[in-house]
């Protein structure tokens, strides 16, 4: 009897304890199958052979892992002697950015490479990088490429991202709504051109000649970079109540109260709301960088044909017209297993010729290697979609401004920035009516108070 | 062994025995995580840069507008969510729990559906039947009316009542079902003695429903000031991010993860945290104590 309860006791206590076990290690394997769900590990043959260096890279938008794909092929038939295998995990935007701020911070976890978005960049070079410094494999690239967007990864002479596109700003027009206005898309060179062209369609169509935008800055950025000024002082503290600000906020609003141009649906023309509302032909033009192609053909299939490209409308004439936004910039982490090989293959599949001609042809993006960019056989090339798509050919215009690709300096207070501009002062300034300066004024103080300055 | 079994055996110990599982959770996920918070509230805190700093991420907290416009938007959320959701499922419940209605189970099931909805999902549809544009469902319906579009999203009042239209939907079937386990312990006796007496369904609801109902009602009043304060995942989805013009959608979590995260300053998002935790623990006592939970648990 004392046996048998002694026995009972034992199976109770086992019991108790593989719960026990169980309980924790429910806790990981849920977790871990989590995050299992979200992210894709992405198998792409890479032709490495069984020595290669294994890594790991972090993307958020799954092309590119395509994309990387065919450059490991092609540096591993370049170089057999030193072969790499990438192993690729998709994971959403902010996912991906959170992981890795949280690994770099504990100096655990991270991967060995990772595209990092522009307006998150600066959240990784605060305090000590963790990140490799890149300047001695971009040498012997460096005077191909456009200086401003290595500049934009940069900290205290260091590059440590590499760009992946321009996205150098351009207007788009669309030449159905101008024709039937009577308006020449390529005679606007100014804002004041660009008002007398508004009031023709307007009154001709009834349509807008523009948008403005309520959570984006790709309007404002360019009307910034035209008069040279940026949102930071030279010295990196918030300047968001400069004249130049001040006088293209009140640009923007001028237009609006006159109704050339109308707030944007959805915020911006990179919305779902925005695509579909361009997409039915009701403005006439919009600034945006030129990687807002590739949405054109994604999204707005109804204006094939109809979509010219155009340089941005400057104040004055001879001022700079263009300026590089958006982009995302890829890193070699500290606790890559080769930094050196990393760093090496990480140049040649970014800022080499034969990468910026696939980042054309995968990806539809404006490359950052300015070789490319004569090259007609690549340029004018008949078969590509995104020149069929267009009026003229997207590489005139990148010509025509490629020594005015002006620079937004994207720094530590650059997120402080954004996010006032873009929950407050946009709304007040373009939806609410508010006066342009006042406002202005208002945002500077509280960013000064807010970074403690 | 023997001894050891011993021990393990012994009345003193073994209540511990049972017990660890949950201690260790909690000293891990909870003790740990508040001991390291508040250290780092008191930091700056960046890859390979960890300076003490003092007071001052709570100085630059308290004169911060935007905070502080998180604050009251999460307190408002708070007291408007608990408004709605107590007494109306409350109602659904007692009505649901009638015998004589008709096809109670069916209620129940509609009502609990959008529990199991992802948010992500839910908060996708709530922002298109609120789009701007004239041809979203809630612009169709006032032009119906004949009123003009409104940018639901983008004006203060229009946006918060869509968050509590989405809190609401989503929510009441998760405190009924509360409601009803809670109704399921009133004894069917006193209902018939009351009617023998005269009472009326109404007088009923008030005389009885809802004094036996006070020991559920005070669980849902607690966990609903908790959620209330620390709902983000709403707004989020909603507003697409965790940045709504004018922020009229920020709560105070959605400004932890502004600071901890977008902008990468844990030591202040830290501060908020803690700040957090305060308001509710501060609330949520002052409730208990105020409803005699916590004086009953003293004698």
């Amino acid at each position: 009897m004392k046996g048998y309860k002694k026995g009972i006791k034992y199976i109770f206590m086992g019991f108790l304890s593989f719960c026990m076990v169980l309980s924790i290690a429910g806790c990981n394997n849920t977790k871990m199958d989590a995050s299992k769900d979200r992210s894709t590990s992405l198998e792409i043959d890479t032709g490495a052979s069984e020595d290669a260096t294994k890594m790991e890279m972090w993307v958020f938008v799954e092309l590119h892992s395509k994309f990387y794909g065919e450059m490991i092929r092609r540096w591993n038939q370049q170089h057999p002697d030193r072969q790499l295998d990438i192993r690729f995990v998709a994971l959403p935007y902010d996912d991906m950015h959170n992981k890795l701020q949280m690994a770099l911070q504990s100096g655990k976890g991270a991967p060995d490479l990772c595209d990092i978005e522009v307006g998150k960049f600066p959240n990784f070079l605060m305090g000590e990088p963790q990140l490799e410094s890149l300047n001695d494999v971009v040498e012997p690239y460096k005077d191909s490429i456009v200086q401003s967007r290595l500049d934009l990864y940069s900290k205290d002479g260091n590059i440590y991202g590499l760009p992946t596109h321009v996205g150098a700003t351009v207007m788009f027009y669309n030449t159905e709504i101008l024709e039937e206005a009577g308006v020449d898309y390529t005679q606007i060179e100014t804002w004041d051109d660009y008002i007398l062209a508004g009031k023709k369609v307007v009154e001709e169509t009834s349509k807008s000649m523009g948008v403005a935008e309520t959570n984006a800055m790709w309007t404002l950025s360019a009307l910034l970079a035209q008069q040279s000024s940026d949102y930071v002082t030279d010295d990196g503290k918030p300047n968001v109540n400069s004249k130049e600000m001040i006088k293209a906020m009140t640009l923007i609003q001028d237009m609006l109260n006159e109704g050339i141009i109308e707030v944007c649906p959805g915020g911006q023309p990179d919305t779902e709301e925005g695509f579909g509302y361009i997409n039915e032909g009701n403005v006439a033009s919009m600034v945006m960088p030129l990687w807002f192609m590739s949405r054109f053909l994604d999204y707005m299939p109804d204006l094939n044909g109809k979509i010219a490209i155009a340089p941005v409308p400057v104040f004055e004439k001879g001022m700079p017209r263009s300026v590089g936004l958006g982009g995302t910039g890829t890193v070699v982490t500290k606790t890559a297993v080769d930094t050196q090989l990393a760093k090496e293959f990480l140049a040649f599949a970014k800022l080499s010729e034969e990468a910026n001609m696939q980042v054309w042809k995968v990806l539809g993006f404006d490359p950052v290697n300015t070789n490319l960019w004569k090259n007609k056989e690549i340029t004018h090339d008949e078969e590509n979609k995104f020149v069929q798509y267009f009026v003229n050919n997207p590489f005139e215009v990148l010509n025509e401004v490629e020594h005015e690709i002006e620079l937004i300096r994207s720094l530590e207070i650059t997120p402080s920035i954004n996010n006032v501009i873009g929950t407050q002062v946009l709304n007040d300034i373009n939806e609410n009516g508010a006066d342009p300066e006042a406002t202005l004024n208002d945002a500077q103080a509280q960013l000064e108070n807010e970074l403690g300055l | 062994m023997v001894r050891l079994k011993k021990i393990l055996n012994s009345q003193k110990v073994a209540p511990y025995v049972f017990i660890t599982p949950f201690i260790l959770t909690f000293l891990i996920f909870f003790v740990y995580p508040l001991f390291s918070t508040t250290i780092m509230s008191f930091q700056s805190v960046l890859p390979g840069q960890i300076e003490f700093i003092g007071f001052t991420n709570y100085r630059r907290l308290f004169s911060d507008k935007i905070f502080w416009k998180a604050v009251s938007n999460s307190i408002k959320y708070m007291v408007v969510t608990i408004l709605f959701l107590i007494p109306f499922p409350m109602l659904f419940a007692f009505f649901i729990d009638k015998k004589i209605m008709i096809g109670r189970e069916v209620f129940k099931s509609i009502f609990f559906l959008p529990a199991l909805t992802s948010v992500v999902v839910a908060g996708t549809i709530f922002r298109l039947i609120f789009g701007e544009l004239p041809g979203s469902l809630m612009n169709t319906v006032i032009s119906a009316l004949g009123m003009a579009p409104i940018k639901w999203l983008k004006i203060q009042k229009t946006g918060f009542a869509a968050l509590i239209i989405l809190a609401c939907w989503r929510w009441t079937g998760v405190n009924m079902l509360y409601f009803l386990s809670g109704l399921k312990n009133i004894p069917e006796q006193l209902y018939e003695s009351a009617a023998i007496d005269g009472a009326n369904g109404f007088e009923r609801f008030i005389y009885i429903t809802i004094p036996l109902l006070k020991p559920t009602t005070i669980y849902v009043l607690t966990i609903s000031i908790y959620a209330g304060l620390a709902m983000f995942t709403e707004s989020y989805m909603l507003w697409a991010g965790n940045n709504s013009p004018q922020n009229i959608g920020l709560t105070i979590v959605g400004y932890l993860y502004r600071q901890g995260i977008e902008k990468n300053s844990m030591g202040y998002a830290s501060a908020v945290g803690l700040i957090l935790l305060i308001f509710t623990m501060g609330i949520n006592l002052t409730q208990l104590r105020f409803t005699g939970v916590l004086k009953k648990e003293e004698e």
